[in-house]
Formats: structure tokens, C-alpha cells, sequence
């Protein structure tokens, strides 16, 4: 870092350019290769099939990037996910009977998976700004705690919803309007708003400014405690969402939904420019970051050469060069 | 005689930008060196050249007369070159044992020998006259210790030349004493310091040589024997220097305005009560450590306190910064780089920071904050690149963006708690410009200071805290240094004598003040 005694450093005005321009470009490597390795990578299929499913990381991950801008982590939204999905299962199933199939046993199901996910998401809060305890800790404490629910609720197998309302929720991952599936249009609705607030308005900039020196926040009368809890809610909320788009794909909730989701989430968050200890993120850049991974496993199934196995380290290469681009950056070198 | 360390036309150059212009100056043993110069004026990277932290881009160091290259600071150390930052290099969490031999601890085969290190430890600590356990936490310590800390250390290491960048910044009058002794006890033992200050009467009561720094240029260096603090300040400056501080009006002062009773910050302050009148400048005084900072924070919000506050007649209740800043009340911190600024964010988004719910809706608007910068550029003659990190901008140049930020939410009655600190006497001149101009157009100013020539200049009335309580209050003429030093002592003792806070008798009701006794 150059530091200069005089006020006439070098102007700082524009980004380095390699955060900025890294992740695009190794989203468009991604795809000249997958174009490359197979005809059908660019075929309208696979590509919906790639977004849809890349769709419920995305959402969450939308709502991490506020989280870890904000100075914050939350480990616990994978098995969050999980408990949401078998919670919904569950009511469900038990209001089937009174209600019938048809919306309004769908709409007690997303209206469950909205409260479980924003009291989830209070919680967490909570513990963290009023408790006072390390965010990496409590969300590692509610991570086991879903996680053992889920199984507990499912006994240890699995949860399915009743068939006949399965057919009926079905659509709401498979169809959508003009081609373009119900999942995807959620998720970019989610990323277009998020986009918004964090980089253009007042709660984002106070995102920013909490993470980048909760101290100098305060004394500018920001109320930090509320920004951070503010953040985990959203974050929260955001599962019960992805959750409502995950249900109707499998139709069923067991131990292993949501394995590791937290961690992709975090991944592409830090992949598309967000600083891991917070003060500057950036959405788009986290939609990057989700592309990019999910890419990665689609060309390594669509491909011979490299076994999908290796679909892990390839997206851990990934994640560490993102970090090291980053910190030459700040470095200024 | 020969020179110890000198520096024979030293460029230096960050990118295209030349900051250091052709330095020539030398550094003798036995001498106590002074390097003044406003902010910007390349001090501290002189001395980071000088030290080994940064190579010079053109032009020779020359150590007992031969061309040395630092490649780095190790490098310098192990010639005797040791320099002591103006923010602290020590590890918060390590105890001050830990930090004084960090990376030379003491040790019997592959264990630490720590009861020998404690006792050394003291000893370097007691020659400072610093009564730090050192078993404590780094994190523990009031500034003033760790500033003696880092000098015990530095001196530890047998350092043929000391470069200190502002030790004084965070002592108090009767710490730079004691710090002064000891320079002089190295001085007798042919150590070359080397300081900066801007506290020119400082310099003119220790230095024995001064170069003057202007924009990168020396612009003098020679004895300091004959050169009046007065010189000093015009060669620094470049101009006349006409008064320092603002004439005082001769108005009476307006109504009441703030009125406190019975403010209590636990474990700080107690039955603090006051009141301010509109258009009037009010300071604060009382040694580092009395309660006036915690005081001023907890009436703003910014901590737990309780008591009963009026403004404007009105009974208001304070639980969080945002309530204070509803009812016209603003608070600017003292710690401008971990409190008060955002480092590593541009001009724009600090100058916005405090007032942005209240000028914006949901939204930001960027052309706006862009055009309230324009704005505060001019009105508080901020100078610095635009996009540049605020991190990189000279104390200065910070201190009046905090201060253009904080008025961003046109504040009614304006705290200020050390508003010149670590600041050049041109900057200083204008900030007390700024302040009394605010007084006269009717806001009413709080100035916290531990500067007493500060609070004699620019407050019409002061009020004097020890150990978390108002000890009195002095007005117009009675506003001397005496009068201060007597009631931030004690009233008891003959002001000038030698009094540490730590051995203030216990009789009244003694609140800790952050520094162990």
C-alpha cells in the first residue's frame, strides 16, 4: 500500500480493474469452453436446466452478500433450508385434509416457509447483536440444531409431500412464462432488488459502512445493531424463499437436503467480489460467483475428459485464485 | 563533528506524483533533532526513509558518512535506527511483556523464560516512569502508556538514533515531561533524536537543531538557538501569520440552549450539570483520563449515561446517537481514524455518512452526495484528489472531512472533542475560524481540549473535570493556564508541581479513570 504524506496520492477513482473484471471473465472462459466441449452446453435445455438449479443458491446467496458485507456469516442457511423444506412438508401434509388440494394448502405452505425462515433468521440475529456472541459460532450452533431437526422430523428417512398435492405444487418449478422457468424469475427479481439496495440505497450503504468499521458507523449515528440483525433477517427470509422454489423439484425433504449449501452460497459471494471481512459487496458480482460453480459441475458432467468427481477441487481452485485477486488488488499491486 | 545519519539530496516519488524534493539535513549524536512542517509537508515520509520503511527514490542516506541502503526496517534496526510510529505498532492482545520482547524474547532452550522478562520489563518501564503491569493486556492500556510503552521499548534496544513521529499527540503536558526527561538523559548519552511536533513550544524547549518542511522542500535547517516559536510557524506556513485565534465578539450570550443535570456515565462521569447558551463556545478541560470524553458521549447518545438534558426548554431523552442528532445535537470524536472515518471508502461516501436518512429517502442519490462533496471541498478547503482513499489524505485534510461531515447534519450545538489534534497551526488557524463563525451565526459549540492554549483562545467560558466531575468553571479573563492546571489537579496543590493522576488522594469519590494507578 502506498502511503503518502501529501493529499496528491495517485487518483483511486476507477476499481482495480481485475476485481471488477476477473470473475467476468472467467464466467465467459467457463462458457467458450463448455461451447467448446460440448455442442448441446449452450442448448436452451441445459441452460435452464443449469439456472434453475442454480437458482436456490442464488437467492440465498443474494441475501449472504448483505450478511458478509455487513461484517457478518451465517453457516447455518444450508440446514436452514432443510428444516424449512421439511417444516412446509409437514404442515402441509397435515392441513391436506381440512384444506384439500388446490392454493390454499400452497399458500399455508409458503407462508410457513416465510415466518420459519424470518424467525430463523431473528434468531440467529439476535444472538449475534444483542447476545453479543461471534456470528461464526452461533450459525455453527443453529447448523446442527436445523440439521438434527430435519432428521428428527423425518425420523431419520425421508419427508415427502402427498403425491396429489406434489402434482399440483409441481409447476412452480418446471413451468414459468415465455420459456423461462418460475425459478429463475424469482431469483433474478431477487438479484435486480438486491442489486438496488445495496448499491444504491441508504440500508446498503449502511451495510457497507457497519462492515467496513462498525465503530466509525456508530459514531456517524448509524444504528449498527439494527443494520446487522436487519441482514440476517433478510438472509433468513431469502431461505424460506429458495426453500419454496426447492420443494416442488423433489417434492420431498430428508438429512441431506441442503448438504454444504452454505458453503456454495459463501463461495460464490467471495468469488464475485465481496470482501470476506465485509465493507464492500456487490450482487451482481455474487450472481457471478453462482454462475461460475454451477458451470463448473455442468461442464465436468457434460465432458470425458475430467471425472465430475473432481467438481470440488475444481470450484475450490476457483474460490482460492478469487481471494488472491482480491488481495492484489487492495495491496495495490 | 560528524553526522550520524543524514540524507543528501533524497527525491521521493509515489507513481508520477514527486512528494520529497532534494532533501538535505543531518542528524549529529548528541542531539535532539525537530522536524516541523504542516500536514502534507512530507514529515512522515522523511522519516519513513530515514528509518529504512521506505527506500528513497533518488539521492544518498549516508550513515557515519558512507551511502547506506536500508532494504528494510530490520535492516536499520540492527545500525541503532529505530523509529516509533504515531499509530501504535504494538499487538493489542499480547501483555506489555509479550510486546517488549516480541521477536526477542528471552529464552532456555525451546521454553520462555518469563519471570526474567517481566523483570526486565519493569525496569525499561520504570525508566520511562510507567507503572504498566506487565502482565496487562496491551488492549488495557490508556494511549499515554502505550505511547511509553513503545518508548521503553525503542530504548531497550540500544537505538543509536531515535525518530519519533508525534510522541507528544497523545500525552498529557505532564507525560511529555517525563518524556522529555528522558530524551535528555539520552541526549547526555550521545543518542541522536530525531521528532516531530506540532507543538512548537515543544520543540522550542527541547530541540537543539530544527529543519523546516514545506511541500516536500526543506526550507530551513539549522540550530534552533534564536528561532522564535513565532518564526517557526511563518516558515511552516509560507505566509504572515496573523492571530491564531478568532476575535472574540462582544455580544452577551444568547439563551439557554442545552441544559444538563445530573448526567452519570457509570464507571466515567458523575452529576455532571451545565448549561450552554446559544452562540457561545464552551470548552471542556481535564487531563486524559478525567471523564470529559465519556461525559460529551454518554449526553450524545453514543454511550449508556443517565440525567435529565433540555434543549431548547425541552426535556429530551437520548438513547442512541440517532435520538442526538433528531434534536440538533452532534458529536465529533476525537479518534478521527478508528471513529470517526472510513479508511478505505472515497471522500463521498464519509461526507454523506451521518446525514443520509436524513437528506435521502431509500435511495441515494449519487449526483447529490457528489455535489454536497463539491460543496464541503470549498466551504472547508479540503485538499486531496477526489476518488483518492481517505486513508491516504494528510491528518489535516481528514480532520476537516470529519468536520464537514459531521456538519452535513446541521447541527444546533456541535460537540467537538479535540478538534486540532495532530494537526498543522495553518489548519488549526482555520478550524478555529470555523468554529467561532458557527457561534457567531448562533450554533452553540462544545470544545473538549487537552490543548490549554487551545481552550484560553478560542472558548468564552471553560469548565475544568477531574476524576468524572465538574470541578469548576472559569470565564472570560480567569481563563488562565493556572486557573485550568489548579482544578484539573486538585485544588489543594501549587499548580507546576510535579502531580501524576496517579497519585491524586483518594478521599473524594474516586471514579477509575482508564489507567491503572
Amino acid at each position: 500500500m502506498t502511503q503518502t504524506d501529501t493529499a496528491t496520492a495517485r487518483p483511486a477513482r476507477r476499481l482495480p480493474p481485475m476485481t471488477v473484471i476477473g470473475p467476468v471473465v472467467a464466467l465467459i472462459a467457463l462458457i467458450v469452453i463448455g461451447a467448446m466441449l460440448n455442442p448441446n452446453f449452450l442448448g436452451y435445455a441445459n441452460l435452464t436446466n443449469v439456472l434453475s438449479r442454480s437458482a436456490f443458491i442464488g437467492i440465498i446467496a443474494v441475501g449472504m452478500t448483505f450478511v458478509i458485507t455487513a461484517g457478518g456469516l451465517d453457516l447455518s442457511v444450508g440446514s436452514m433450508a432443510a428444516f424449512i423444506a421439511g417444516l412446509m412438508i409437514v404442515v402441509m401434509n397435515a392441513a391436506l385434509p381440512v384444506l384439500g388440494v388446490g392454493l390454499p394448502v400452497i399458500l399455508l405452505g409458503v407462508a410457513t416457509a416465510l415466518i420459519a425462515g424470518l424467525i430463523a433468521g431473528l434468531i440467529n440475529g439476535l444472538l449475534i447483536t444483542k447476545v453479543g456472541i461471534e456470528a461464526f459460532i452461533v450459525t455453527l450452533g443453529t447448523m446442527g440444531i436445523y440439521r438434527s431437526l430435519v432428521t428428527w422430523m423425518a425420523d431419520g428417512g425421508t419427508l415427502s409431500l402427498d403425491f396429489g398435492l406434489r402434482t399440483f405444487y409441481r409447476p412452480v418449478y418446471y413451468d414459468g412464462i415465455l420459456g423461462i422457468s418460475w425459478p429463475i424469475i424469482v431469483f433474478a427479481l431477487c438479484v435486480i432488488v438486491g442489486e438496488i439496495f445495496l448499491s444504491r440505497g441508504v440500508f446498503g450503504r449502511h451495510v457497507a459502512a457497519t462492515g467496513a468499521n462498525a465503530e466509525v458507523a456508530h459514531y456517524s449515528s448509524v444504528n449498527t445493531t439494527r443494520v446487522r440483525l436487519a441482514t440476517y433477517v433478510l438472509l433468513g427470509l431469502l431461505v424460506g424463499v429458495a426453500t419454496i422454489m426447492y420443494v416442488p423439484r423433489l417434492g420431498s425433504a430428508s438429512q441431506t437436503t441442503g448438504i454444504l449449501w452454505e458453503l456454495e452460497a459463501i463461495a460464490a459471494v467471495i468469488i464475485g467480489g465481496t470482501y470476506l471481512k465485509g465493507g464492500f459487496g456487490r450482487v451482481w458480482g455474487t450472481v457471478i460467483g453462482v454462475l461460475i460453480l454451477s458451470l463448473i459441475e455442468n461442464i465436468l458432467n457434460l465432458t470425458d475428459h475430467v471425472s465430475p468427481y473432481l467438481n470440488g477441487a475444481v470450484q475450490g481452485v476457483m474460490i482460492i485464485l478469487a481471494v488472491i485477486l482480491q488481495r492484489g488488488a487492495k495491496t495495490g499491486k | 563533528m560528524t553526522p550520524i545519519l543524514a540524507l543528501d539530496d533524497v527525491s521521493k516519488h509515489f507513481g508520477p506524483v514527486e512528494v520529497l524534493h532534494g532533501l538535505s539535513f543531518a542528524l549529529y549524536p548528541g542531539e535532539v533533532h525537530a522536524l516541523i512542517g504542516e500536514n502534507g509537508a512530507g514529515k512522515s515520509t522523511t522519516m519513513k526513509i530515514l528509518a529504512g520503511y521506505q527506500p528513497a527514490s533518488s539521492g544518498r542516506i549516508l550513515l557515519n558518512d558512507a551511502a547506506v541502503t536500508f532494504d528494510t526496517m530490520r535492516d536499520a534496526e540492527e545500525q541503532g535506527i529505530v523509529m516509533i510510529h504515531q499509530e501504535f505498532n504494538l499487538a493489542e492482545l499480547l501483555t506489555v511483556e509479550q510486546n517488549m520482547f516480541l521477536g526477542r524474547e528471552l529464552r532456555r532452550g525451546p521454553f520462555l523464560r518469563g519471570a526474567e522478562m517481566q523483570r526486565q520489563t519493569r525496569e525499561h518501564l520504570a525508566r520511562v516512569e510507567c507503572h504498566a503491569d506487565p502482565r496487562a493486556p496491551v488492549q488495557e492500556l490508556s494511549n499515554s502508556d502505550k505511547q511509553m510503552l513503545e518508548i521503553a521499548k525503542a530504548l531497550s534496544r540500544d537505538a543509536r538514533v531515535l525518530i519519533m513521529d508525534e510522541p507528544t499527540a497523545v500525552l498529557t503536558s505532564n507525560e511529555t515531561e517525563i518524556l522529555f526527561q528522558q530524551v535528555r538523559a539520552l541526549r547526555e548519552r550521545g543518542t541522536a533524536v530525531m521528532f516531530t511536533s506540532h507543538k512548537l513550544d515543544e520543540v522550542k524547549a527541547i530541540a537543539d537543531r530544527v529543519t523546516i518542511m514545506r511541500d516536500g522542500k526543506v526550507v530551513f535547517s539549522g540550530p534552533a538557538e534564536g528561532l522564535s516559536e513565532h518564526d517557526m510557524a511563518e516558515a511552516m506556513v509560507g505566509r504572515e501569520l496573523s492571530d491564531l485565534y478568532p476575535a472574540r465578539p462582544e455580544t452577551v450570550p444568547g439563551e439557554v440552549v442545552l441544559r444538563v443535570r445530573d448526567l452519570d456515565v457509570p464507571g466515567h462521569a458523575r452529576d455532571i450539570g451545565f448549561e450552554l447558551h446559544r452562540g457561545e463556545i464552551l470548552g471542556i478541560a481535564g487531563l486524559v483520563g478525567s471523564g470529559r470524553t465519556e461525559a460529551m458521549e454518554g449526553l450524545c447518545g453514543l454511550r449508556p449515561a443517565t440525567g435529565a438534558v433540555e434543549i431548547e426548554g425541552e426535556p429530551v431523552t437520548i438513547r442512541r446517537p440517532s435520538d442526538a442528532l433528531d434534536r440538533g445535537l452532534c458529536y465529533l470524536t476525537e479518534d478521527r481514524k478508528t471513529r470517526g472515518l472510513l479508511l478505505d471508502k472515497s471522500m463521498r461516501e464519509n461526507v454523506t455518512l451521518q446525514a443520509l436518512p436524513r437528506r435521502a429517502g431509500m435511495m441515494i442519490d449519487r449526483a447529490g452526495e457528489e455535489r454536497i462533496l463539491d460543496e464541503a471541498i470549498r466551504d472547508f478547503d479540503i485538499r486531496g484528489a477526489r476518488g483518492v482513499r481517505v486513508g491516504n489524505l494528510s491528518g489535516g485534510n481528514q480532520q476537516k472531512l470529519l468536520l464537514a461531515k459531521v456538519m452535513q447534519s446541521e447541527p444546533r450545538i456541535l460537540v467537538t472533542d479535540e478538534p486540532t489534534r495532530g494537526i498543522d497551526i495553518g489548519t488549526k488557524q482555520q478550524i478555529y475560524r470555523f468554529l467561532r463563525g458557527l457561534a457567531d451565526r448562533g450554533t452553540s459549540v462544545i470544545v473538549v481540549s487537552s490543548e490549554m492554549q487551545e481552550l484560553i483562545g478560542l472558548c468564552d467560558r471553560v469548565l475544568v473535570m477531574r476524576l468524572g466531575r465538574i470541578t469548576g468553571q472559569l470565564a472570560g479573563r480567569d481563563i488562565t493556564e493556572r486557573g485550568i492546571v489548579r482544578l484539573a489537579m486538585g485544588i489543594a496543590q501549587e499548580p507546576g508541581s510535579r502531580t501524576g493522576q496517579g497519585d491524586v488522594t483518594p478521599a473524594s469519590n474516586t471514579i477509575d479513570a482508564d489507567r491503572p494507578t
